[in-house]
């Protein structure tokens, strides 16, 4: 699955066989393709950018444009065996009620995120004084879609706050993992397994 | 198959039926004009049946016999397009109440030997789907590969798995809706009292003497035509621009190019439609509510149903807006049908979905393409 990004592919190698999925923010499906055609998974999809749809109902994926914040509400409780919410947590306007939605919906839920207080955005802010640009986060402060920052640490304490169980957790310095106690200063990006 | 009367361009069949309907009439016999491209394949899995819109016909990829135009879907069906005759076997039948062939108000009343008129029982878009049900089982297919319409199209195609959803493995459903708002009932009522204020309609009953109500029924495109159309599409064809003259004539002519369109789009209406035809047709739309044929619930009508969905808007299409789709998309998720969704950009209103778009054609082969073999 090295065509995958790298938390797409931590996400990849931990869904059971022929599970029934919804990928929030699904993009053009390259996470659902590969969980249909491996995995036998039962994928459904919802993606805000109409052409990003096109090309999924293109490959044969039920996709549903639409964003997180709205139409979540619509689906019925414990529709899916998972949810997943892949690098679009920090750009809902209240993370903490999407995160909700989707463990209202998924009996579990995979939630990944850039984190915010990986050394290099730090040093930049810290001797650069200017908002972090780097490999995850890509674009100037003014034109970013991430509004809600988030640190690993900030979404463990969130977690801990709503009393979410984590039941498995993979930090990820580009591809290759850090440990849990380092995270919060190692890993440029974190991915969450998230149960009520 | 080859040489199989069933099977071919303009094709019309008598069945006995009788076909009971919504209305608790009975129709008998139902008689169906149809046309069908390609081959059933030896499995019988290919089988696609496209509906028509209201005043569309079975002519959907040939030329239609009164106007000489085209086919009206060309652009989606024929060969490289999603709906290609090379693969699938395509069925195109004229709806229930229309005039192009199937039963209908002109149609001739087995009883009295002249033309049904306003004698010919009111019926539903599951009327429309049953009467197609028929049609399937003389052509000897169990199983539609899919089914696929826009508009009035679109509600016969999630009429189809609500109403046989055994029947039904995938439904594409373009610029529809499940149910006709006030406002949609309000303009089709606008166009009936045109065409029943037309002192040539008389009661319906104006076959005899070939004179029908043509001002009536020319008013009630018009208007129905405006309803197609987004206000920005009609500002960029036609804005203020006069017709033909440099200044206003101070009188009641075509003055403006949008009058001008607007009454030959009227006219060369009434050349290939019966206008009792439209009485009808309009009110099977006004009388569609799938909720209520199920309780209430939209996901109920889908509870039974295994099919594949596939909604597609259109931005400026106000006639059924997004929103209507989206209210679908929510009762098929409700039910836990796999459902994909996308609104599309066009400046065109509900037309759009009869023009070219190749992104409509590239979610439609998609979608298709996906219930065939990878």
């Amino acid at each position: 699955m090295s065509d995958l990004r790298p938390d797409l592919a931590v996400i990849a190698a931990n869904v059971a066989q022929g599970a029934r999925v919804l990928d929030v923010g699904c993009g053009d499906g390259a996470l659902m393709a590969v969980l249909r055609d491996r995995l036998g998974v039962d994928a459904r999809g919802l993606e805000i950018d109409p052409e990003n749809v096109s090309s999924a109902v293109a490959r044969g994926l039920s996709v549903i444009q639409g964003n997180a914040e709205a139409d979540l509400v619509d689906y019925p409780d414990d529709s899916f065996d998972y949810a997943i919410l892949s690098q679009t947590l920090q750009t809902t306007m209240r993370p903490d009620l999407v995160l909700e939605q989707l463990l209202r919906i998924g009996r579990q839920a995979f939630v990944s995120f850039p984190n915010f207080a990986h050394w290099r955005v730090r040093l930049s802010l810290l001797w650069g004084g200017r908002m972090p640009v780097t490999r995850l986060l890509p674009v100037a402060w003014y034109e970013t879609p991430n509004i809600h920052h988030v640190t690993i640490d900030d979404f463990r304490a969130l977690l801990k706050e709503r009393g979410i169980t984590v039941e498995g957790a993979w930090f990820l310095n580009g591809d290759k993992a850090t440990t849990a106690a380092a995270a919060n200063f190692r890993a440029e990006h974190a991915v969450f397994l998230l149960q009520r | 198959m080859i040489d199989d009367a069933r099977f071919g361009l303009s094709r019309t069949v008598s069945l006995p039926g009788p076909l009971l309907l919504d209305s608790g009439a009975k129709l008998s016999p139902v008689e169906i004009a149809y046309e069908t491209y390609g081959l059933l394949n030896a499995d019988k899995s290919n089988a696609i049946l496209i509906c028509h819109a209201l005043t569309g016909d079975q002519y959907v990829a040939s030329v239609h016999p009164t106007t000489g135009k085209p086919g009206w879907w060309t652009r989606m069906v024929g060969p490289g397009k999603p709906i290609d005759p090379a693969r699938h076997f395509i069925i195109c039948a004229n709806v229930l109440g229309s005039c192009m062939g199937s039963s209908g108000p002109a149609a001739i009343e087995p009883s009295s030997l002249t033309a049904y008129g306003m004698r010919f029982p009111v019926i539903t878009i599951r009327d429309m789907v049953r009467a197609q049900a028929m049609l399937l089982d003389h052509l000897g297919v169990d199983r539609l590969h899919a089914v696929v319409g826009g508009s009035m199209g679109g509600m016969q195609a999630l009429s189809w798995p609500a109403t046989y959803p055994d029947r039904v493995e995938a439904a594409l459903v373009i610029a529809s809706t499940a149910r006709h708002s006030a406002q949609n009932i309000a303009f089709h009522e606008v166009g009936r009292q045109a065409i029943m204020a037309d002192p040539k309609w008389r009661g319906g009953d104006y076959y005899a003497d070939a004179d029908p109500p043509s001002a009536g029924l020319a008013v009630a495109r018009m208007a129905a035509h405006i309803t197609y159309l987004s206000e920005a599409g009609l500002t960029e064809k036609f804005g203020r621009k006069l017709q033909g003259r440099d200044a206003k004539t101070f009188g009641f002519d075509a003055d403006f190019q949008i009058e001008s369109y607007l009454r030959h789009q009227g006219l060369s209406f009434t050349d290939r439609f019966d206008a009792n035809s439209y009485l009808y047709i309009t009110r099977a739309m006004d009388y569609f509510d799938l909720a209520e044929e199920h309780g209430g619930h939209l996901a109920h009508a889908f509870k039974a149903s295994r099919a594949r969905f596939c909604l597609i808007s259109f931005d400026t299409d106000w006639l059924y807006p997004t929103a209507e789709s989206r209210a679908i998309v929510h009762a098929l998720n409700a039910a836990g049908a796999p459902v994909s969704f996308v609104e599309l950009k066009s400046p065109f209103g509900h037309d759009a979905f009869l023009l070219e778009s190749p992104e409509l054609n590239r979610i439609a082969d998609g979608f298709l393409r996906a219930g065939e073999s990878r």
